[in-house]
């Protein structure tokens, strides 16, 4: 049970639904617009969370082993499909873009506008056996999208996998245990599942598979901001580090009992 | 009334729900209105029992409301979700607060969804007035959110370390404990714990590890980690590494420090070619103190550090290892 990777077995056909969120790749230091009301992202790259990223894995691996379809989804700007093709270089059949006005939305009327998607692909094609989301978004990480969504669509949901299988008609997940170890959960499809990066290790897309994904077509659907929708924020703030002159303790190997001095001083050795 | 969800082993609180409680009545202290808990666990686990109520009878709390609900022999986070939210309709609370680690949210987002309600996650700060506002983290923490709390209940869950725990001034106050029976479907139940694989005996958790020998991409490869596994094991501490390593499959993703990786706190890190992205950095705010061994004096990892070593780590690792093993 729970080798690397999906072990699953094999003549179940299951389809997948991933959510992703466009965020913008920070690195050194944070800078914030003038507003403070976001990050300064003019000379920044963007991203999706890398417990997202494991979710698109975790997915096309699923129907590599099962057969099935992928399709990923994000509610976001027009630019959000530069993340929807760099999910369906790696394998994923499908995209939908819930695309917004670039102006940012709350997370309840985000996981509304989701389960809305949802509906309305499912009417038409069947259900999707498993929806996968990461465990928290990188930026607000407010942990509850995936709750929100399974609640609206009456689905059970495990939190933080860090290990799923897919069966005929249930949903095997592990996660963490607070006391450590991991907890089992056995859950009847369709489920949904919001996983922890950890769960898989992301192959990197390949040239053909980027080239597929450039041509590939993507869903758009049009959101309309109102009053509803708007976040509950004030202002950013970045929080003050602690100032540390930091002690150079030399250069190079001469450097090391200096090192061993500090290690005693700390009680880390006799 | 505030509310304070309770998570407890055996009937004593674990350390983020003295910090939950602790807000929770400075908050009741604030707006004059009374502290009440909830928690759940079955009759051997010290709730049917007045533990936990002797437990946080210096925490300022008038009533504890212990969800007794037979079928609910394990954690399963959709029916505490549901009790809670039965509870929160029937008691209408002005806020309610979980501790921001994973059970805590998860089954206060359960009740949030199915009470239509904002969660708030991951806060640091509460400031109750017309409306509430709120200091919330983003970015695992390396930003700050100042934000309106609206509507009539409030949900949130606190950061944990945000709020340091303190006891009542006062002696012990009798806790008045109440059953709460939640009417709970079999759907309610239908996420639960199926079966556990203990964690591996004897090894040092990298959480709790009081040194960390941290590696990154500058590291070099999965070999180049001999020099790191040996220090550590000469120090009784652990390994850990950046997203880089994991990501190239020179490490497993369990020695990861970081925002999506594990938080350490320990007394000494001993970060080797990691440059210190924000990412990384979240992960290891906790920790004592910081020695970097970096090529680059400007990495932001050298100039957050304590103290550092500027050089090749493959140089710089052995010559430490050799001064320890001379002088032992
Ligand atoms: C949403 C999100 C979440 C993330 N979560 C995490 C996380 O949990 N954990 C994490 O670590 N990262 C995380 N990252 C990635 C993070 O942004 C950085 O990319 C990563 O931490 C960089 O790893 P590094 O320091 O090993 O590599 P680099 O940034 O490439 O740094 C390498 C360092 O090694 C030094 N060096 C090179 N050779 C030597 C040598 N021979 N001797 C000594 N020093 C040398 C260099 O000077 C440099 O400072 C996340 C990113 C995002 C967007
Ligand atoms: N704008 C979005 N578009 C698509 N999926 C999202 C969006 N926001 C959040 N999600 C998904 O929900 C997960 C949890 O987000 P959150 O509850 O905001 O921490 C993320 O990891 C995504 O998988």
């Amino acid at each position: 049970m729970f080798a690397a990777g999906a072990s699953n077995e094999a003549g179940v056909s299951v389809n997948v639904l991933v959510c992703v969120k466009r965020v913008p790749a920070t690195a050194g230091k944070i800078t914030l617009t003038a507003d403070e009301q976001a990050i300064d992202t003019r000379y920044l790259g963007f991203t999706i969370s890398p417990h997202e990223e494991c979710a698109v894995e975790e997915a096309v691996r699923i129907v590599e082993a099962h057969g099935g379809s992928t399709t990923v989804i994000t509610l976001g700007p027009e630019e959000a499909t530069d993340q929807l093709r760099e999910a369906m270089a790696v394998g994923i059949d499908r995209a939908i873009l819930l695309a917004t006005d670039g102006g940012e939305w709350n997370v309840m009327s985000t996981a509304s506008a989701i389960v809305e998607a949802i509906r309305a692909r499912e009417a038409t094609d069947g259900p999707f056996d498993l929806i996968l989301l990461g465990n928290e978004a990188a930026d607000t990480g407010d942990y509850q999208v995936g709750i929100r969504v399974a609640a609206a669509l009456d689905r059970p949901i495990v939190t933080g996998a860090k290990g799923l299988e897919v069966r005929d008609d249930t949903v095997t997940a592990r996660r963490e245990a607070p006391e450590g170890g991991w907890e089992v959960y056995q859950i009847p499809r369709p489920a949904v599942v919001t996983v922890r990066e950890g769960i898989n290790l992301p192959r990197y897309p390949s040239v053909p598979g980027r080239l597929r994904a450039r041509k590939k077509e993507i869903e758009r659907i049009e959101l309309a901001r109102d009053a509803a929708s708007e976040p509950a924020r004030i202002r950013l703030r970045v929080p003050v580090e602690r100032e540390s002159a930091v002690e150079i303790l030399g250069e190079g190997p001469e450097a090391a009992p200096r090192v061993v001095e500090i290690l005693r001083r700390l009680g880390l050795i006799a | 009334m505030i509310l304070v969800i309770v998570e407890h082993e055996a009937g004593v609180p674990d350390r983020l729900s003295s910090e939950v409680l602790t807000l929770g009545r400075s908050l009741g202290e604030a707006i004059g209105h009374p502290l009440h808990a909830v928690a759940w666990g079955d009759a051997g686990a010290g709730l049917a029992g007045e533990g936990l109520a002797v437990a946080i009878g210096s925490s300022g709390v008038a009533v504890l409301h212990a969800i007794e609900e037979p079928r609910l022999t394990d954690y399963a986070p959709e029916a505490i979700g549901a009790a809670l939210a039965q509870l929160i309709e029937r008691d209408r609370p002005d806020a309610v607060i979980a501790g921001g680690a994973e059970r805590g949210v998860e089954v206060l987002a359960h009740a949030a969804a199915r009470l239509s309600l904002p969660l708030a996650a991951n806060v640091t700060d509460v400031r109750p007035g017309e409306p509430w506002q709120i200091t919330r983290q983003r970015w695992g923490g390396s930003l700050l959110e100042d934000a309106r709390l609206d509507g009539p209940i409030r949900l949130l869950t606190v950061a944990a370390h945000a709020i340091e725990p303190i006891a009542a001034a006062t002696t012990a106050t009798q806790v008045e404990r109440r059953p709460f029976v939640p009417v709970l479907t079999d759907r309610d139940l239908r996420v639960r714990i199926a079966s556990r694989v203990p964690a591996e005996a004897g090894k040092i958790s990298l959480a709790e590890a009081r040194v960390v020998v941290g590696g990154g991409r500058g590291v070099g490869s999965a070999d180049g980690f001999a020099q790191l596994d040996e220090l550590a094991a000469l120090l009784g501490g652990a390994v850990g590494v950046s997203r880089v390593v994991t990501s190239a499959g020179w490490r497993p993703h369990a020695q990861q420090v970081g925002q999506t990786g594990t938080r350490i706190a320990p007394d000494l890190y001993i970060a080797c070619g990691i440059s210190g992205a924000i990412q990384h950095m979240v992960g290891a705010r906790s920790a004592k103190a910081i020695l970097a061994i970096n090529t680059d004096r400007d990495a932001p990892m050298v100039t957050r550090a304590t103290y550092a070593v500027i050089g090749d780590l493959h140089v710089v690792l052995p010559a430490i290892i050799a001064v320890i093993r001379t002088e032992r």
